[in-house]
């Protein structure tokens, strides 16, 4: 029989073995590195076509398309492509092309900077051929290597466009994060929802994209087919009503909490009857920006174009090493945890367009989610507010489309007159040569960054004097509202009855003992 | 008239002896009333947190107890209507007029003077005329009142699919904190009362054991 010590050395042994096991498969089975994606019939690595060397982006691009012969065609139909998004509801023709916002402003003449973050290559102006099939850029969406920058192809460097093409994949958080993580020019400055925290978030910053966890990517819920992307921040989906999404009897899209957990998912039944006014959202969310990164809150570009002793550009950082000012874009401010503010939302979006006359002596709304109580549609969702102050033009009272990249942009030229007169030039619109700067916001909705279930909004944080609904109209909410006439007449008539039965019994006890005395 | 003079009200036996004790209130209807009253109270300190006057156990705790006691009320009622029908008991909510200005004489006046009170309970009319008065308003108007605004409001999201859609939760809302004001402000009046017996507790000891102790 063998001895106690002699199987506890057994035992051991073999643990050790399986340890040693384990590490050297997970050195050889690093699945970023894998050539075949998880359940693909093919291995682009074996691909003659593959091979290169590649000395441009548009010579992978004709290799892709000798195979997947539709892919580019595809790609032409989409926003990612387009960067033109016509609304049908309001008739409005958007998209990053023709909108202004309160972060780099506009992309118009400055497109050549900003057509970094573009699914193709080589958009430097208005010419730029939206046709041509081999300008699409395949690898910012399906590169595995995590080495492919559009920033170093640009300046030349095409040593890793072979390795890439041969070991590309289906898209994950850090492709796509790879622009939507840092939109506005930087990590986390513009959603607020979505920062490089998600390239592998733990729990606590995303339930569902949790690494450890349930690991989804960017497209497990952005569902698409043939390139077309579902969920567009042009036209949200805010209320969904088709239920969970099963085949035959769907929207095709996963791009809503309801697609999968339908409208009743919480087991107590009063919570499930809140899912009719309010987006999973506004519970689920609690706070943005809960990654490691602070979002950008304010941008006021009227105090842009400060000198240093020196004459020089300048900028200051925080204790956290955020940017609080530039010379470039003027003064910011950057939070985390940030409590977000609410709206009643239907899925329309209305943008001011350049095109559009404003009243400056108010906020400026360069978008605006409509919605209200008395619609149906409506529900109330977590928005991001960005508040900011941007040049304008005074006579004309319409926003001006700054050229702020290139040599004679603002950023080296800081002299906004001829930034915004150039800038008008190129986007062809009117400016009068008078220019201001003027407050403006913009809302952005919130629905990434899902907490965990325990983490959500409690009752009182709504159904409270000064909960977060404050600023919610059209629905009475127990707990906020009181019919004010109700309380005073009520808390009166109480009041009396009591001091009234106080004087009846002191009257009793005064009379009592005179009548004993008596 | 008669009373009972016995102990055991079980086995009453009836007597034309001078009154001394009178076995008013049943079991049943003691814990009826006492049940009721803790229901309420929890109802009435719950539903004024629900209403936001005050944060004590938080809103949801306080939707907890709230909703469990309104159900357990209601389940009480049940019995208690079908208590009041056959035993006979509602007989004595039928209003009347006699000795009723009496009695508000003797509360607004009398009471000071030492009088005695012009009304003695009895197996047949356990209440005061404006006692009886009191409680059928609060049977027939106050607790309707709220029973009916309390389940709708919390079946708020039900009045689609029973035809109710035109109703709005404000309204609702208002009337069910109007009627609670009026329950609590009953409440009040309620529980001064009972120290206007000939002792300060003899009503509240009728309430307990249900032996009403006359002079």
């Amino acid at each position: 029989m063998k001895s106690l010590r002699e199987i506890i050395f057994h035992i051991g042994n073999s643990l050790f073995i399986a340890y040693l096991a384990l590490l050297i498969f997970s050195l050889f089975s690093n699945p970023a590195s894998a050539a075949v994606s998880k359940g693909s019939t093919a291995d682009h690595s074996k691909f003659e076509e593959l091979k290169g060397p590649f000395k441009s982006g548009p010579e992978v691009t004709k290799a892709c398309l000798k195979c997947h012969t539709e892919a580019a065609k595809q790609v032409h139909k989409t926003t990612h492509w387009t960067w033109q998004f016509k609304n049908e509801d309001t008739g409005q023709l958007l998209g990053k092309r023709n909108v202004v916002n309160n972060f780099c402003i506009s992309t118009q003449s400055n497109i050549g900077a900003c057509s970094s973050c573009h699914v193709g290559y080589g958009w430097k102006d208005k010419t730029y051929d939206f046709t041509v099939e081999e300008n699409v850029d395949c690898l910012v969406c399906h590169d595995k290597t995590g080495a492919y920058d559009k920033k170093k192809l640009r300046e030349g460097k095409t040593s890793m466009l072979a390795k890439s093409a041969q070991t590309v994949g289906r898209t994950s958080r850090t492709s796509c994060g790879a622009c939507h993580f840092k939109g506005g020019g930087g990590k986390a400055v513009k959603h607020g929802d979505l920062d490089p925290s998600m390239d592998a978030p733990d729990i606590f910053v995303d339930v569902h994209m949790d690494a450890d966890g349930l690991n989804f990517s960017c497209s497990t819920c952005h569902t698409t087919d043939a390139h077309m992307v579902t969920g567009s921040r042009y036209t949200p989906k805010a209320q969904d009503i088709s239920g969970i999404d099963v085949p035959g009897k769907s929207d095709g899209s996963r791009a809503t909490c309801v697609s999968c957990h339908g409208d009743r998912p919480m087991k107590d039944e009063k919570l499930n009857d809140h899912t009719d006014r309010i987006a999973c959202q506004t519970c689920h969310i609690p706070h943005f920006a809960r990654g490691d990164y602070p979002s950008k809150m304010v941008w006021d570009w009227s105090t842009a174009g400060k000198m240093n002793d020196k004459g020089k550009p300048f900028s200051t950082l925080d204790q956290a090493d955020n940017e609080i000012y530039s010379s470039k874009k003027g003064d910011f401010v950057w939070q985390s945890n940030v409590v977000p503010e609410y709206r009643w939302f239907n899925g329309s979006v209305e943008y001011t367009l350049p095109t559009d006359k404003f009243d400056p002596s108010k906020p400026l709304e360069i978008n605006r989610f409509k919605g209200s109580a008395d619609d149906p549609n409506s529900l109330i969702w977590p928005i991001k507010l960005m508040r900011g102050k941007q040049p304008y033009d005074t006579v004309n009272k319409t926003l001006v489309t700054p050229h702020t990249t290139g040599k004679d942009g603002y950023w080296k030229t800081f002299d906004w007159q001829s930034a915004i007169t150039k800038g008008m030039e190129i986007a062809e619109l009117p400016y009068s040569g008078q220019y201001g700067f003027v407050a403006t916001e913009m809302s952005w909705p919130i629905a990434h960054m899902v907490a965990p279930a325990k983490e959500a909004l409690g009752c009182e944080d709504c159904h409270s004097r000064d909960g977060r609904m404050t600023d919610i109209d059209g629905i009475y909410i127990p707990g906020r509202d009181a019919n004010p006439w109700l309380d005073i007449g009520g808390f009166a008539i109480l009041t009396m009855t009591v001091f009234g039965v106080g004087a009846h019994g002191a009257l009793r006890f005064f009379f009592n003992k005179r009548n004993n005395k008596a | 008239m008669t009373v009972s003079t016995t102990t055991s009200p079980d086995t009453a036996t009836v007597t034309t002896s001078k009154p001394t004790r009178v076995y008013i209130f049943k079991r049943f209807e003691r814990f009826w009333h006492w049940a009721q009253a803790l229901l309420i109270m929890g109802m009435a300190l719950t539903g004024f947190e629900i209403h936001g006057t005050y944060a004590l156990l938080g809103f949801e705790d306080a939707v907890f107890w709230h909703t469990t006691a309104a159900w357990t009320l209601i389940g009480l009622w049940v019995f208690a209507i079908f208590w009041h029908l056959t035993t006979g008991e509602w007989r004595h909510y039928i209003p009347t007029g006699e000795k009723l200005i009496a009695v508000a004489m003797f509360y607004a006046f009398g009471i000071f003077k030492g009088e005695h009170h012009p009304y003695k309970p009895t197996q047949l009319r356990k209440h005061n005329p404006l006692q009886l008065l009191a409680y059928l308003g609060f049977k027939l108007a106050m607790a309707p009142a709220i029973w009916i605004t309390g389940i709708l409001y919390l079946y708020y999201n039900d009045w689609a699919a029973w035809g109710l859609s035109w109703l709005d939760l404000e309204t609702i809302a208002t009337l069910h904190v109007a009627a609670a004001f009026a329950l609590v402000i009953f409440l009040v009046g309620h529980v001064y009362l009972t120290t206007t017996g000939h002792t300060f507790f003899a009503h509240i000891k009728a309430m307990i054991t249900g032996w009403d102790e006359q002079e």
